[in-house]
């Protein structure tokens, strides 16, 4: 344990931007307007699908498959994105023309269509994934083919590469602030985990196992993982009952979300009597748990649809006139929002589509009026923003109670590994 | 830790009823099977599906009352568990028309062919109801818990599937051994051809039969809206425990179909309660594999028209 | 052996032949590297298609459970690459270097003694037909010798895919849980990423390929084929006659498990990672659909299933990202209907006589699938099917 209060140490707050200090940008303007934008010789050296009035960018996620519930909305958000940066004068001067391929929830799917899209088809950018297994079988192929990736989820971290740009929270962004909220607010002293079965839940109760026990010195009472799909719980409730935790601590994932709150709630385990805190709960999730199911819960996530900022009252307003006034938006929805917009700057910060530039010309990318407020790309591909506790309401929507400074992003947490 | 006698007795309660609600779960899903898969040697890989035909009947229903008469939200549920079957029997009907009559001679491949099916109908509802998962809005006396005494609770959900199972399962039971279909249907089990001898219309009395199957499946993914989700590939997620519960307890015999359903309750909920949920499912599927090699006709053994 | 080799040319020889100048010249030539590796791929998956000719055409055993084998095979590939992939070097930023990286953020600080072996190609070689044919042996000998088959032994298949499966997730510290094994490199200090190394790992595969067909013809013209058969269709006649029934069905689950594990190490290479994805009951069911669009009585046309499944599934989510999976439900439901031989039963039916210009006998009444009643004498009707095996089997 090197770095105790890691996000919250003072002296690393000079490095955190203070956004009252800068400009306040609106949402990126382009410089360019169609048609007019640089020659395309000059924008592309490595023979993108780049014309003079088009680029072609790729999105890659499961629109069949299990999977596809939870990746609608990113599909959505992203589209919604290019729409607007279209409606803009695109990029360079150029539309954005998308190639959308279907990863069927399978991963060796995943790799062969981003290959098709990275060698076939040349995208500039691909926009894609959801899971972290379906990025660990594209993640070769991107670095090999050096493409471009905007991954839109949350994830457990212990990854960096070149060739992927995070806009999701790594594990510790959201895992870290929520657990110090719960010790202070809620005075959680013993915590109860629970996850599906796979590498993210797994990673995150790992770091939070961790602060728990060296920084919160609190005590640990239970782990348990459920095979993602199960679709009982019984037996983990009544566990639940017995060791009588201060706080449960859940990312259960999927299908068995739905049956694990439903049945938390048909058990009496109302959130009133048992405080609960997820990390895997975002107003996708409750839509299809319901909100009678949920009420009183809370969620650690950088984004709620309820958040009151002026840049998220248009993206919530775009999203609804797009997809329905009954369309709701999730953490993941918007960090699939965020991807296009971050690489449209990246790519007119260095005037070129070329890859090695866009990449060189992304840290330090600023967006102080993103759907969740300011934003900052950090030199190792993931970005800085603020982490916030919703308590949610019997609507399906989120109240938030807490929200952290901008914290900087750590994928490699020293001490909790 | 220390835990006081009366928590234990509470929690062993609770435990016993989890047990027992899971095998209530397990018997609704294998019930469908069983007759479709146990009387009639058909495979059908879309039970599942129809599962979830069931599990959106009840999302429509509730979405209508919702926006016609909120008034009788307390009210639609018990009507849209009767629909629920019924859809699930007229579509089953009509699979059986279209595509199982054609295969009775050959019941692998009718696992083929209803697992095309089964894409088809997930796809079909993917279309109709959108790729995202919906919560159809349950009526209040299905929420929350009955607390007998302090400390106690169990949960209503459970209550009311496991009631139902077992209106099913009697009803199934009764239907089987005391009725003219019932007779039908084990007449054409043990001989098809003497039953046709013997005046019966097998034809149809098959096409019932599975209409029937896929009713009870519509009914458990009813059901299960109270206890776990209703998306395109809900269904996917019963499929292959229904399959086990059914040829553990040896296909042919309904009785071994309830038996085992609660073996396999039991075992997993008490592993679960020692064990990690992943390690008790191993552990859970182990014990009935090692089972089955030892005794391969199922619990029940009897004589199946191969 | 000469009369079994004339046998071998004139039942269907042919096909094999066109099936080598189609995937050792045609596709080549035709398509482009990463298409040609797509193939490649799917013809992996062509391995699979034909242990279950034999299994389940010729064996008349269904098993749900061959990506079990296929990814037993992959995995023990995957082992040997990983472990290369993981030299100190290549992992100096783990708190353990040496390790794969999946060992290390699961807390493992030493390699498990059971992967230790698989530093040395030679142990990761065989382990891949090894350890999947020992699994087969085991499952198929405890169960054939109680006699269950059919619709049982399908459903205790998959099953054990299952248990593999949550298996693998679970304990992802020493196996790579749900990502599987991923981010493989090389082999031997060869860059299997590489456009040419692609190329040539197409070429062992397709060679591999072929040779696997060659062998199951062997099998199948010699008399441990000609059992197979009539045990498929009148086991208890097979069994009064003397024979162990059950050991012919354990060898040839055990010959169709090692043919899918050789299929699952080459996916490894060409696609360079391996997952659980490959074990559980879904692509199990979909090997058996290459089966069956091929044709179960076919080798050959097994193969042609698997591209075919494959190439449609690939084409139609390109071209029609919507409908897709309704034109796969058409073609698994299609074929099941409407052609139960699969390609192979709808060229045997349809083109063969034409090419011969009104065979001169008449082609057997269709009979139904395998697992049938067909009298022995009477077996499927397939071109793959060596003259004179009739009078063998009475």
């Amino acid at each position: 344990m090197s770095d105790k209060n890691r996000p919250f140490n003072p002296t690393r707050r000079k490095l955190m931007f203070g956004a009252a200090a800068l400009p306040l940008l609106s949402l990126p303007v382009s410089r360019y307007a169609f048609g007019a934008g640089p020659a395309t010789s000059a924008v592309n050296t490595t023979g993108l699908a780049v014309t003079d009035t088009e680029v072609t960018v790729g999105q890659l996620h499961s629109a069949t498959g299990t999977m596809a519930i939870s990746e609608t909305g990113s599909i959505q958000a992203e589209q919604l994105a290019i729409d607007q940066i279209n409606a803009m004068g695109g990029v360079l001067g150029r539309t954005i023309k998308v190639i959308k391929e279907d990863g069927a929830s399978d991963w060796p799917t995943f790799a062969e269509k981003s290959k098709k899209l990275l060698v076939n088809d040349k995208v500039a950018t691909v926009f894609g994934c959801w899971t972290s297994a379906s990025r660990k079988a594209v993640l070769p192929i991107f670095e090999k083919e050096n493409g471009l990736l905007y991954y839109p989820t949350f994830y457990e971290g212990l990854e960096q590469s070149k060739n992927v740009i995070y806009t999701g929270q790594e594990a510790t962004q959201q895992i870290l602030a929520g657990l110090d909220w719960a010790h202070k607010t809620l005075g959680a002293k013993t915590f109860y985990l629970v996850g599906s079965d796979y590498i993210w839940p797994r990673t995150s109760m790992k770091i939070a196992r961790k602060h728990i026990e060296n920084v919160l010195k609190g005590k640990v009472v239970g782990e348990e993982y459920y095979p993602l799909g199960s679709t009982q719980f019984g037996s983990l409730i009544n566990k639940i009952k017995l060791k009588k935790p201060d706080l449960v601590f859940g990312a259960v994932v999927g299908g068995s979300n739905v049956a694990w709150f439903k049945q938390l709630n048909a058990a009496g385990l109302t959130f009133k009597k048992q405080p609960m805190l997820t990390i895997s709960v975002t107003e996708d999730e409750v839509l299809g748990i319901g909100g009678e199911n949920v009420e009183g819960l809370y969620s650690s996530m950088k984004y709620f649809q309820s958040l009151d900022l002026p840049g998220n009252k248009k993206f919530v307003d775009a999203f609804k006139k797009a997809y329905g006034p009954k369309a709701v938006i999730g953490d993941v929805t918007e960090s699939g929002y965020l991807g296009p917009w971050l690489w449209k700057m990246a790519v007119e910060k260095a005037g070129s589509f070329d890859v090695d530039k866009v990449v060189a010309a992304s840290p330090g990318l600023e967006w102080n009026e993103s759907p969740h407020g300011e934003l900052k790309l950090d030199p190792n591909h993931h970005l800085w923003m603020r982490t916030r506790i919703g308590e949610w309401q019997k609507d399906g929507q989120a109240k938030i109670v807490f929200e952290s400074d901008v914290i900087k992003p750590d994928p490699f947490p020293e001490g909790y590994q | 830790m220390e835990y006081s006698l009366s928590d234990m007795y509470n929690i062993a309660l609770m435990q016993g009823f989890a047990g027992l609600s899971l095998f209530a779960v397990l018997l609704l899903m294998g019930l469908g099977l069983a007759i479709i898969f146990g009387q009639m040697g058909v495979i059908n890989m879309a039970h599942g599906e129809f599962m979830t035909i069931g599990a959106y009947t009840i999302y429509l229903f509730s979405t209508l009352t919702e926006s016609f008469a909120p008034g009788l939200m307390n009210a639609y549920f018990p009507v849209a568990i009767v629909f629920a079957f019924f859809i699930a029997f007229a579509v089953g009907w009509l699979v059986e028309w279209g595509l199982i009559r054609h295969l009775y001679a050959r019941p692998l491949d009718t696992l083929l062919a209803t697992w095309g099916l089964s894409l088809g109908m997930q796809q079909i509802f993917r279309s109709t109801f959108g790729p995202k998962e919906v919560s159809p809005t349950l009526p209040d006396w299905l929420m929350g818990s009955w607390m007998p005494t302090e400390g106690v609770d169990i949960p209503i959900n459970g209550m009311f599937v496991l009631a139902l199972t077992i209106l099913v399962t009697g009803g199934v039971l009764l239907a089987l051994y005391k009725s003219r279909w019932g007779l039908r249907v084990r007449a054409t089990v043990s001989n098809r051809t003497m039953a046709n001898a013997t005046g019966i219309n097998t034809k149809k009395t098959d096409r019932v039969t599975f209409a029937i199957g896929c009713g009870i499946a519509g009914v458990a993914g009813a059901a299960f809206t109270t206890i776990g989700s209703t998306g395109p590939t809900s269904g996917s997620l019963y499929i292959v425990d229904a399959f086990l519960v059914v040829t553990f307890g040896g296909a042919a015999s309904l009785w071994g179909t309830v038996v085992s359903a609660f073996g396999i309750a039991q075992t997993q909920s008490i592993t679960e309660f020692f064990l990690s949920g992943s390690m008790a499912k191993v552990l859970t599927l182990l014990t009935i594999v090692t089972i089955l090699m030892l005794r391969p006709q199922g619990l029940f053994a009897a004589k199946v028209r191969r | 052996m000469m009369k079994k080799l004339s046998n071998w040319f004139s039942g269907g020889g042919y096909s094999f032949v066109v099936l080598a100048a189609v995937i050792l010249v045609v596709f080549p030539l035709a398509l482009d590297a990463f298409r040609l590796n797509l193939v490649g791929k799917y013809l992996t998956y062509g391995f699979v298609a034909v242990g279950l000719v034999m299994l389940w055409g010729w064996g008349g055993v269904l098993s749900l459970g061959q990506g079990v084998f296929f990814g037993l095979g992959g995995y023990a590939m995957a082992m040997f690459l990983k472990l290369e992939a993981s030299s100190p070097e290549n992992t100096a930023i783990q708190s353990t270097p040496g390790i794969p990286d999946f060992m290390d953020w699961n807390q493992l600080t030493e390699l498990p003694f059971w992967w230790e072996p698989f530093n040395h190609l030679p142990f990761a070689l065989i382990a891949v037909v090894a350890v999947p044919m020992l699994l087969a042996f085991i499952i198929g000998f405890a169960m054939f010798k109680r006699r269950v088959g059919g619709v049982y032994f399908a459903i205790i298949t998959q099953a054990v895919a299952l248990i593999l499966t949550v298996l693998i997730i679970g304990q992802q510290g020493y196996t790579g849980g749900v990502n599987g094994i991923t981010d493989l490199r090389t082999m031997l200090g060869w860059d299997i990423r590489e456009d040419g190394a692609k190329l040539v790992l197409y070429f062992v595969n397709a060679v591999l390929l072929l040779g696997v067909i060659a062998l199951c013809r062997w099998v199948q013209v010699s008399k441990l084929g000609t059992l197979l058969l009539a045990m498929r269709d009148k086991e208890d006649r097979v069994r009064f006659s003397g024979y162990d029934v059950s050991m012919f069905k354990v060898f040839v689950f055990c010959l169709a498990a090692g043919i899918s594990a050789i299929g699952g190490a080459m996916f490894t290479l060409q696609v360079g990672f391996m997952s659980p994805s490959f074990v559980g009951i879904v692509p199990s069911i979909e090997m058996v659909i290459f089966a069956a669009v091929g044709g179960r009585m076919s080798l050959v046309g097994a193969v042609y299933g698997a591209l075919l499944v494959n190439f449609g599934k690939t084409y139609f989510s390109e071209s029609f990202p919507d409908l897709w999976l309704f034109l796969m439900a058409a073609l698994f439901i299609g074929v099941t209907m409407a052609f139960p031989n699969g390609l192979a039963g709808v060229w045997e039916k349809y083109v063969v006589p034409r090419l011969r210009g009104k065979a001169r006998e008449r082609q057997p009444d269709t009979p139904p699938s395998p697992p049938s009643t067909a009298l022995p004498t009477k077996p499927a009707p397939s071109g793959d099917l060596p003259k004179g095996i009739s009078s063998q089997s009475a």
